[in-house]
Order: C-alpha cells, then structure tokens, then sequence
C-alpha cells in the first residue's frame, strides 16, 4: 500500500469526549438525581441513602487489588448481575461500589464479594483504600513499587479499613517519586531520593533537551557542560536538593538508586473544609529503607502513627485537626518517632511555617 | 508459552488477606485461554522481578498516538526488552470515564472484551487524574482499540501538556449535600476543551475537578487548577425535631464536643429545649456539622459554586492551594453554564498566553499576582479572595480613589439589583 493510501485508510477520531453518565446510572439514582435527603450508616462497608420521595438506595462498597486482570473484571460483573441490579461505579480510591434497591440484597451480596476475596468496608471512620501510583509495573521515573507497597500495607491495616475504629477518615496515599501524583493524604507514604542525579553523558546531548532540563531544577543547581568533549549537563551537587525533577525530561540524570533512594511519610494532608481549611501533609519520617516486595520498616511507621491517632484523636478529628490540637512536640512524643532539622522548612516563604508566638503546650 | 519466569519476590505479594494484583497477573499468564495474553503477562512480572531485585524501574517514554491525537497514550518501551521481550512494547490508554464513574457491568464487561482483543487483560478504575487506564498494549494494537471502543462511545483523555481529563464526585447522583449538578458542569467544562484534551498546545497540564460541597471529595483544591465546588448562600435547613432525636439518642454531651464547639465560627448554640440555635451570617459553610447530623441538617436552597484556581502539587515551586477567584455564582440556567465556559476560555487562553513552559496555572498567578492574575481574565477582586489584605506597605497605591470609588459603585449596583 502506498503512504497515501495508507492515510487514507486510518479513520479519523470520534471526538466524543467525557460521555453522559446517566445512560450508566441506577434507575433509583437517576429518579431521584438532585433530591437526596440524608444518608445512614447501617453497618461499615455500606451506605443507605434515602430521597424526598421515600426512595432509598444501598450502596455496598469493596475494596480490590485496582490493578484489575480482565477475569477479576468479569467477576466483580458477574457478582453485580447475580446478587446487585448490573450497576456499578468507582470511588476516587478505586474501591468499587455496588448499588442495590434493597436492604434484602445487602447481606448476600457482602457474602459473595466476601467469598471471593474482595474486601467490603472503607465508609466512614476507617482506613480507605490507599490511594495510589503505576510504580515499577509502568512509570517511567519510578522509584518504587506503587501497588506492591499498597497489598503489603493493606494487608496489615485490612481491620481498620473494615471497621470503624478510627476517630474519623484516614486517608493514605504512596507515590513513588517526588512529583506525588498520589497526592495528600493524612497519610502518605512517598519515595525521597537521597543522592544527586548519576549522570551518563555519552547521551545527554542526544536524549535530552538541554535548556528544558535547566530551566527545570526548582534550585538552578544544574548547568549546560561540555564533558568529555561532549555537550552535556552537570549538577552542582551541594546545590541539588536530590528532588528528581530533571529525571523525567532527561532520562540519562538517573535519579533512582537502589540503596539511597528511600521512603518518608507525610502527616496532615486533609482535602476537605469541614472545620478547619485544607491542609497540605508535613514531613515526620524519612530515612525508610525502600526495602521491596513488603516493605516492612514503612508499614511499622504507619502503623505507629495510626495507634498513636486512634488511641488520643477526639471523634471527628482528621489527623491533621488532632496534630494542630496537640501540638508537633506531642505528636512526635506520641509516636516515637524523631524529630530532626530537616523537618524544618528552609524554603522561600517558610517562615510562615514557624512559630511566631509564645503558644507552647508544657 | 516460552518458560515462566520465577517470581519469589513478587510471590510473597500473594500472601495475605488483602486481594493480590500479583495472583491478578498470574491469573492471566496461568489461565488466559490467548497464548499473546498469557506471554505478555510472564514476560510483565518476569520485569517486575527484575525491578523487585535491582530496585529500578525498567520503562522508557517515547511517542505514540493515535491517528488524529496527539495525547492520551502514555508509551512504554522495555529497557529490557530483550529479556521481557512480550512485553517490549507497553503503552497506557487512558480513556474518559463518565462524569462521576458510573457504569453498567454490561459496558464493563465490553470494554474488558475489546481489551482483551487487543491489550494485555490488565486495568485500572481509575488513575490518579480519573482515567480509565487500560495498561499494556503494543504500538499497533492502541489504534485497533482505540477504533474498536471510540465506535461505541469512548474517547481518549489528556495527557502531555494539555487540559486533562476531569473528576467529579458521587453528587447530585447520591449525596444529600450536593449544591450543584456536578455531572453537567463536568462535562460541560470537559467537553468544550475536547480540542485541548487531544492535542496538547498548552504550557502545562489544566485540570478541572468539581466537588458538590465543601468536603471536597475530589480534592479539587489542592489538585485542580480549575475547583468548581457546591456551596449555598441562605440560611441552612434545620430540622428541630431530628436534632432533639439527634440529642436523645447520642447525649448532649456528645453533641456539645462533637457539634456544638467544633463550629469554626462559633455559630452553633444547643438551646435549654435541645434545638439548635444557628447565626448563618457567620457560617462559612464547613460542613462539618451537616456531616455529623445529616438527617437534622441540610444545605440551604439558594445554592450555587465557589470557584478557585491554582492548585497543584510541589513540581516547582512548591505547593499550591487553589485560590478563591469567584467567591458565588448561580450554576441554573444555560446562561450560568455560559458564563462558566467563558470564565475557563479566558483563563486557558491567558495562562496559555503568558504561562511560561511547564508552569502550572497556580505557578503563574504566584509569578506575576493575583491581581495581574483576575485583570487577564476580566474578574474583579473580592474580600472573599484574601485570608488577610496585605501585611506590607511598599505598595504603590496610584489610583486608590478611582479603586475605592468603584468598590461602592458595584456595592450600589448589587443592591439594585
């Protein structure tokens, strides 16, 4: 085939874009869009919520493994056809809620999911569902596993996602690099690289597009060289704050180390405005080893936080509410953890960060 | 298929209560009826080994794209190949899923059929942005799928520097706190910008998210550069005799801990009846008491959304929280739906005009200002946009008059009407 006819063949998109919803949506939900009147919690895992018109809808919410193999897709069908009215959707944590138009078919239908290993609960005041990253299986810049880290984890913290022992909502999320596209969480457990970028500069000038990766580094730590008679790039390493930032436009600056690239965990991210206003997370570990296919030293950490919380947050407290009523120094005395100067922020604008008054709890 | 590769490390992922993705993969090499599926998934966790054993990941960008985009794929190619060679080529499509995540397990089931035909069997309900992410398919097989599923009304999402695909919570669709059809707005938003979606021309990524309340649940402040979130401007609805059922059944005391005094604006007052006493002049709409008693407490009826832009996460300069640019506006007619899409016109156009490359929405408004910021897209600045006014007297204040005038002209203007 000619070029031409070649292009003449390829069809041209349909630029349908985000599609309508409805044509997908339970019928209880789509009589009653817009006209709910309030929600109960009868048991953890599920949701009933009734409309002004006396309508009421359950919704059964599991969790799985998210990176779903087309079998463990037709099955989650499969248990919505038999024992759920065919609907489905996905929360943001990519847990997957059933919706069924009565309270007869909530038991059978957690029996079912129960029975094939699915993992009903996250409603309320549990852990969800760690929110999470492609890691190792497809990212191009990872640093660690992404769903290795959240089975390991989960499985440890599985009681507290099925039940409500929590003083309110934790929400946990892992990134395997600094760009943390897991995002905030009470929790968040992210790769921290330790060591500059290694660069390899037989191939720099071929891969990478150089003033990009310059205009790149938050800290103007890297510069265009000339290395073994070859243009290429160089990183003032006492300068580099090791954040990977020019790894993505320029692969040659492997940032990922197999020993110093470690793991931290965050406190404190909170998304909502109820009490107080969003929170970003705070630095209160660092240092993990990335220390694969379990990552036991991570999961101690969040484990100690977590009891720490539950065992002295008030009702309703998110962490970030129970640090900011307790106080860092409490919070560090609670969990055991060590503080040290690189929680202190030392960027531009940090000092808004510190403490400007004489608020101390003794 | 060619010799399994051994797998102890990612072996003991398959050990626990929580559901494997590793038994998942396996499943596929061990049971998949296609011989292309089941290679592909060995010659997958034959590299994931790797990864596991040498900590490194193994994949490398490239470009692919479907005839016509120039975004929603994200390529793979094996830095290993040669060792993993099924599984050389293993690129992304990422695929808008409907506002919400709505599906019928009928439209699951095919869109895993055509996955299957031309992918690898594996899938994610949904990436971090909201796509759907169909993970592993060869360079050829993104344009069959993309054809085969584009024919029955799936389109690709963002990627690259680009508007990206949208979120939007549960919503009108089930929650009693939703203020705004969180489902429209979504894809009234999304599905003007298709163009931008599909062929990335912008400095960055631009992303829209809508929450139908203050909660927040898509989390569109802190990772949105466009949050349209729900909130109402009259009077909360109060319903006495469920907050009295409210107080006989959980005690006062609960209520005053957990009620009562975590108001942050101390509008709340339990009466000697155990009604509640509420000074909405003063509420900022947090939602946590509503949250508490959702039977007792409701949104009011003269609803609308709050809209903030600049949010994003560290990559550069830091993190950024979205910033308050419409503090109100009604989201009922199709002229409120006009005035919308105008508003987001103008602000991709600016930012694309004067953003510089890589600099998200919020990077550029800390650049040069919020005020230069609202004067590029034509909004007038607003108490409700500040936490506090300016701490610093080096500011030029040419025109103060002329600004104070104009304060009580639009003051005087809103009164009438």
């Amino acid at each position: 085939m000619s070029e031409q006819n070649a292009q003449a063949a390829k069809r041209p998109p349909i630029e349908t874009g985000c599609p309508d919803a409805f044509q997908y949506m339970h019928p209880v939900m789509r009589r009653n869009y817009g006209q709910w009147a309030y929600h109960e919690d009868p048991r953890p895992g599920v949701l009933k919520h009734v409309a002004h018109s006396g309508d009421a809808i359950w919704t059964i919410r599991a969790g799985t493994q998210r990176i779903l193999d087309v079998t463990t897709l037709n099955l989650l069908c499969d248990i919505g056809d038999e024992y759920a009215d065919g609907y489905v959707r996905f929360t943001i944590r990519s847990n997957i809620e059933y919706m069924v138009d009565k309270e007869s078919k909530v038991g059978p239908l957690i029996v079912e999911l129960e029975k094939n290993g699915f993992v009903v609960g996250g409603t309320k005041n549990s852990v969800a569902m760690i929110s999470h990253t492609q890691g190792w299986l497809h990212c191009d810049i990872p640093g660690t596993d992404a769903s290795g880290v959240v089975k390991a984890m989960m499985d440890e913290v599985i009681d507290e996602f099925k039940g409500w022992n929590m003083p309110n909502r934790v929400h946990m999320t892992t990134s395997c690099c600094q760009i943390n596209c897991g995002g905030q969480g009470d929790i968040a457990i992210n790769v921290q690289h330790t060591k500059p970028p290694k660069i390899n500069h037989d191939l720099v000038s071929n891969v990478c597009e150089r003033p990009s990766v310059v205009a790149r580094c938050p800290v103007a730590a890297i510069r265009p060289a000339q290395v073994n008679g070859k243009p290429s790039l160089e990183v003032d390493e006492k300068k580099c704050i090791c954040c990977g930032a020019c790894y993505p436009p320029c692969p040659p600056m492997q940032i990922n180390d197999a020993e110093h690239t470690k793991l931290s965990v965050w406190v404190g991210g909170n998304h909502s405005n109820a009490r107080g206003k969003p929170t970003f997370q705070k630095l209160v570990a660092a240092g993990i080893p990335n220390n694969p296919p379990r990552w036991p030293e991570a999961t101690a950490i969040v484990k100690k936080i977590l009891r720490a919380y539950r065992d002295d947050a008030k009702d309703w407290e998110r962490i970030s509410d129970w640090v900011e009523r307790i106080g860092w120094p409490r919070f560090f005395e609670l969990t055991g953890l060590p503080f040290t100067k690189f929680h202190i922020n030392n960027w531009k604008g940090a000092r808004n960060s510190l403490n400007a008054s004489t608020h101390i709890r003794f | 298929m060619a010799d399994k590769h051994n797998t102890p490390m990612l072996d003991e992922l398959e050990h626990g209560p929580w559901p494997s993705f590793i038994s998942g993969i396996k499943r596929l090499r061990d049971q998949h009826p296609q011989e292309r599926i089941s290679n592909m998934a060995n010659s997958l966790l034959g590299q994931l080994e790797h990864s596991y054993e040498t900590r490194k990941g193994y994949w490398k960008g490239g470009t692919v794209s479907v005839f016509g985009y120039g975004s929603g794929i994200i390529p793979r190619f094996s830095e290993v190949g040669d060792a993993f060679p099924e599984s050389r080529e293993f690129h992304t499509l990422r695929v808008q899923p409907p506002a919400g995540n709505y599906y019928s397990t009928s439209m699951l089931r095919q869109l895993g059929e055509s996955w299957e035909k031309h992918g690898s069997g594996l899938q994610t309900f949904h990436g971090q942005t909201g796509n759907i992410m169909f993970i592993g398919s060869t360079t050829e097989n993104t344009q069959h799928f993309f054809d085969e599923i584009n024919e029955y009304g799936w389109d690709l999402g963002g990627a690259g520097p680009c508007v990206r695909t949208g979120m939007c919570c549960v919503g009108a669709a089930r929650c009693e706190q939703s203020n705004i059809d969180e489902i429209k707005i979504h894809r009234t938003l999304l599905n003007n910008f298709t163009d931008d979606v599909h062929r990335p021309a912008l400095p960055y990524k631009f992303k829209f998210k809508v929450s139908g309340c203050p909660n927040d649940c898509v989390n569109s402040i802190e990772r949105a550069d466009c949050a349209i979130i729900g909130t109402w401007r009259d009077d909360m609805k109060v319903d006495q005799e469920e907050v009295k059922d409210f107080v006989e059944k959980k005690g006062r005391k609960y209520v005053i801990d957990n009620v009562i005094t975590r108001c942050p604006t101390n509008c709340l007052s339990l009466k000697d009846d155990d009604t509640l006493e509420v000074d909405n002049r003063n509420c900022v709409k947090c939602m946590h008491c509503l949250n508490v008693m959702p039977k007792a407490l409701s949104p009011g009826d003269d609803k609308g959304a709050t809209i903030l832009m600049g949010g994003k996460r560290t990559l550069k300069v830091g993190d950024l929280m979205g910033t308050v640019v419409v503090p109100f506006m009604k989201l009922d007619t199709e002229e409120d739906y006009e005035k919308l899409t105008e508003l987001a016109e103008e602000t991709i156009d600016f930012w694309a005009e004067n953003g510089l490359e890589h600099e998200r929405c919020g990077e550029m408004i800390e650049r040069i200002g919020l005020v230069n910021f609202l004067d590029g897209i034509g909004l007038e600045v607003d108490p409700n946009m500040v936490a506090d006014p300016t701490t610093s007297s080096y500011v030029r204040m040419d025109g103060w008059d002329d600004e104070a005038e104009k304060w009580f002209k639009e003051k005087l203007q809103a009164a009438e009407a």
